[in-house]
């Protein structure tokens, strides 16, 4: 058989999926209390926010806004709470989370479904990543509640307290589980803040909560935004904090934090390189990169916006990322097909249109999905990337939180480190080469946290995560993350 | 027919030079009946940017030596001080230490430094770890350096403290300058010195005595800085540092020992105090073929 008996391969939009909606709808409550000390309640602010689901611009609950007497409401349910549960047995700590790992599991089609609704992110990735990986964090740190001596050798540690915890809407109900695992099995209660726009997967999980018995108090759940937050954050109760969001607020509750000696964790911001290398395998790395920028909509602190590729494959590799970008699927986060979803919210759109506009006002060259039709309502981005990109250019320099990717070149392994490391911030790196000697100098001279080695985006609840520089401080996740939440 | 005795300024010590303060001031040191008996120089904000820029000049070389390196090298320091111990011991009695009391302090900075230095190599395998994540790959957490370190040492104990603090920076290869008190800017000179001669890279340690407060602000908000280690700072200074270092997100450490507490190896050398040290590492690559 010669070449030109086989058709041409479809691509992009000549490439017809059929519908492949996934049917399953969870059941929504019209309005959602606070859970404080083992009960939904009505906020004594008297104060109720829409949540809205973005794939349509459509309320799907009102959602409670805590204020201050909620919070210290909450804080105190942790702070009575706190000492019966720091005295539990390990061995019993450890069945409970275990117990909410299964319930976690057993309702995970309900969750990813709730989550996708929610917060717009793809079903089949709220189905294959965020809910797995949520099960896993619970499994994985109901093992250590018992054995917490062995993870701090000469040190018979105890839990700290209290802990505020605040997180982000990009992966809302696995963000919970990273702060609820850790801090749950050293013994620690929490008030936990989810935010804004995605709150309805952890008020679900707080139902699961009272499924296991969980003692009252030992997990509280105040919904609002940052006034909230802040709340949570400069609480007297608290005696550990852990924020994940921008660097901007991750500052601010720094600033706030400074008379008081507790302790921090900030999971911040990032600008992350992905290093290609010309001896790379390249569809390999072209995957990477796919799925490093464009996962979730690009809404990944650690997603790898900066793509830095050896300058004599520059060409042939933009060809190929052109040609992968017109593959993907944007649209219905609920169809199973779909690769990119809705954008998290009106805000966050707005943001991404003012960089991408800055971009273009750089003189940098937009490559977008021209033909793509986007759904009418709700809140959309199609994938897209720079070429063209100076260092100085803000496309380059400012964390997007978008689908929207900056592709620069190097000559040689020094000048792809030096413009790695060139940006404030350090959450991850991408390296990319055939060659294991590389692999292991790059990596080693990354000024990041996380390096991903001819992969990317990859998370495990065993894997530290966390940022140097001002992508923030402190682990979460394996041995690593346990340290914060005791002493 | 009397000797007129020489004496010596006290000067900083900036990327293996030793200059005077930008700041052309100095201190007095009095002994303890109140006789000055040497003069100090006083850092300037200028003198800690200078430092700042010397560290930052002087990481390569002493993070990239291999770990076994840095090892002989703090293990070199401890040697020198050994063959020195009876001048820091008159330099502590000078500041009004009692004879058997500065001893016991150089002795226990001897044996810190020695068992600071055998961590070099070591204490990766405590600290690192693989992680057997739920996929086909090596998932493994290393430490390594932080980059800069500012430590602020406590007036006591002088040396002890000093001596703690940068040989806990420098094992894991950071490079460090270290903001000394008034009281114990003669000991830190002198031990300054003693580092000179055990070959550690210029830069590497860079030490400005005189006052602390002054230069919290300009070293808290310095970009190139990537830890801060405080001891001996009251609590309104621990908050200036963390209002100056929440800028660029900097971690700020608190040494919380006082008196002998200094003194326990076990608490002062344990793995978990180190740790704030380093930086952690994840590294991800699948195992295929």
């Amino acid at each position: 058989m010669t070449r030109t008996d086989t058709p041409e391969p479809l691509s992009g939009a000549d490439w017809q999926y059929s519908p492949a909606p996934e049917r399953f709808r969870p059941e929504i409550d019209a309005e959602y209390g606070l859970f404080i000390d083992g009960e939904f309640k009505e906020p004594r602010s008297g104060k109720m926010f829409d949540t809205i689901n973005p794939a349509t611009g459509d309320r799907l609950a009102r959602i409670a806004e805590a204020g201050e007497d909620d919070v210290d409401a909450a804080m105190a349910a942790a702070r009575a709470a706190a000492p019966r549960w720091a005295k539990t047995k390990g061995t019993e700590r450890g069945k409970y989370l275990f117990r909410l790992a299964r319930r976690l599991q057993e309702c995970a089609r309900e969750l990813a479904v709730l989550e996708t609704m929610d917060g717009g992110k793809p079903i089949k990735e709220s189905r294959d990543v965020d809910l797995p990986l949520v099960a896993q964090h619970f499994f994985y740190h109901a093992g250590w509640a018992d054995k917490l001596r062995w993870a701090f050798g000469g040190r018979e540690p105890r839990p700290r307290g209290v802990c505020g915890q605040i997180i982000p809407w990009n992966f809302p109900l696995m963000m919970a589980a990273w702060k609820l695992a850790p801090a749950l099995a050293c013994g620690n209660t929490v008030v936990l803040k989810p935010a804004e726009t995605t709150s309805l997967t952890a008020l679900h999980m707080a139902r699961l909560i009272q499924e296991i018995d969980l003692p009252p108090g030992v997990v509280n759940i105040v919904t609002g935004a940052g006034d909230t937050g802040r709340l949570v954050a400069t609480h007297p109760a608290v005696r550990k904090v852990a924020f994940t969001g921008s660097t901007a607020v991750g500052r601010r509750i720094m600033e706030e934090l400074a008379p008081r000696e507790i302790p921090l964790t900030l999971e911040l911001g990032g600008k992350s390189a992905n290093i290609v290398f010309a001896d790379a395998a390249i569809e390999q790395a072209v995957e990477g990169v796919v799925s490093g920028i464009w996962f979730n909509q690009g809404h990944v602190c650690c997603a790898g916006s900066r793509l830095l590729v050896e300058e004599s494959i520059l060409e042939p590799f933009v060809a190929a990322l052109r040609e992968r970008m017109a593959q993907l699927r944007v649209g219905d986060p609920l169809d199973k097909n779909t690769d990119v979803g809705a954008i998290n919210s009106k805000a966050q759109l707005d943001r991404i249109r003012t960089l991408v506009g800055e971009g273009q006002a750089e003189g940098a060259i937009l490559h977008d999905m021209q033909s793509t039709p986007l759904p009418e309502k709700g809140w959309w981005f199609p994938p897209c990337f720079f070429t063209g990109v100076q260092p100085s250019h803000s496309v380059a320099r400012e964390e997007i939180f978008g689908p929207v990717l900056s592709v620069m070149s190097f000559r040689t392994p020094d000048e792809a480190v030096r413009r790695a490391n060139a940006t404030p911030y350090g959450l991850a790196a991408g390296v990319w080469t055939d060659k294991g000697s590389k692999v292991f100098e790059i990596a080693r001279r990354m000024d990041a946290g996380v390096v991903w080695c001819n992969t990317y985006n990859q998370f495990d609840a065993c894997s530290p995560f966390g940022g140097v520089k001002e992508s923030g401080f402190g682990r979460e996740g394996g041995l690593h993350g346990l340290r914060g939440y005791v002493r | 027919m009397s000797r007129l005795e020489v004496v010596k300024t006290g000067k900083l010590w900036i990327g293996g030079k030793w200059p005077r303060s930008e700041s052309g001031q100095t201190f007095a040191v009095e002994d303890n009946k109140g006789n000055v008996i040497a003069r100090y120089a006083l850092a300037s904000r200028k003198d800690a940017r200078d430092a700042v820029e010397a560290a930052r000049v002087g990481l390569p070389a002493w993070r990239d030596a291999t770990a076994m390196m840095r090892g002989q090298i703090l293990y070199r320091a401890a040697e020198m001080l050994e063959s020195r111990a009876s001048e820091f011991c008159d330099v502590l009695i000078d500041g009004g230490m009692q004879r058997a009391a500065a001893r016991r302090e150089v002795d226990a900075s001897i044996d810190r430094m020695v068992m600071l230095a055998g961590w070099c190599d070591k204490i990766h395998q405590v600290l690192g770890c693989q992680n057997s994540v739920a996929g086909p790959y090596h998932n493994f957490t290393v430490p390594q350096s932080c980059g800069v370190a500012v430590v602020f040492s406590p007036p006591t104990p002088p040396l002890l403290g000093l001596v703690t603090l940068l040989g806990s920076t420098l094992l894991m290869g950071n490079s460090v300058v270290a903001v000394v008190p008034r009281e114990a800017s003669m000991v830190a000179v002198l031990l300054g010195e003693v580092l000179a001669v055990s070959d550690v890279p210029n830069g590497a340690v860079n030490l400005l005595t005189g006052d602390l407060l002054p230069l919290i602000e300009p070293l808290g908000g310095h970009r190139e800085v990537a830890v801060f280690v405080a001891a001996g700072l009251a609590k309104s200074q621990r908050t200036k540092l963390r209002v100056a270092a929440a800028d660029g997100i900097r971690r700020v450490h608190c040494v919380p020992w006082t008196g002998a507490a200094w003194e326990d190896n076990d608490e002062t050398c344990s793995p978990w105090f180190l740790e704030q040290f380093v930086e952690f590492k994840t590294l991800w690559h699948p195992a295929a073929c």
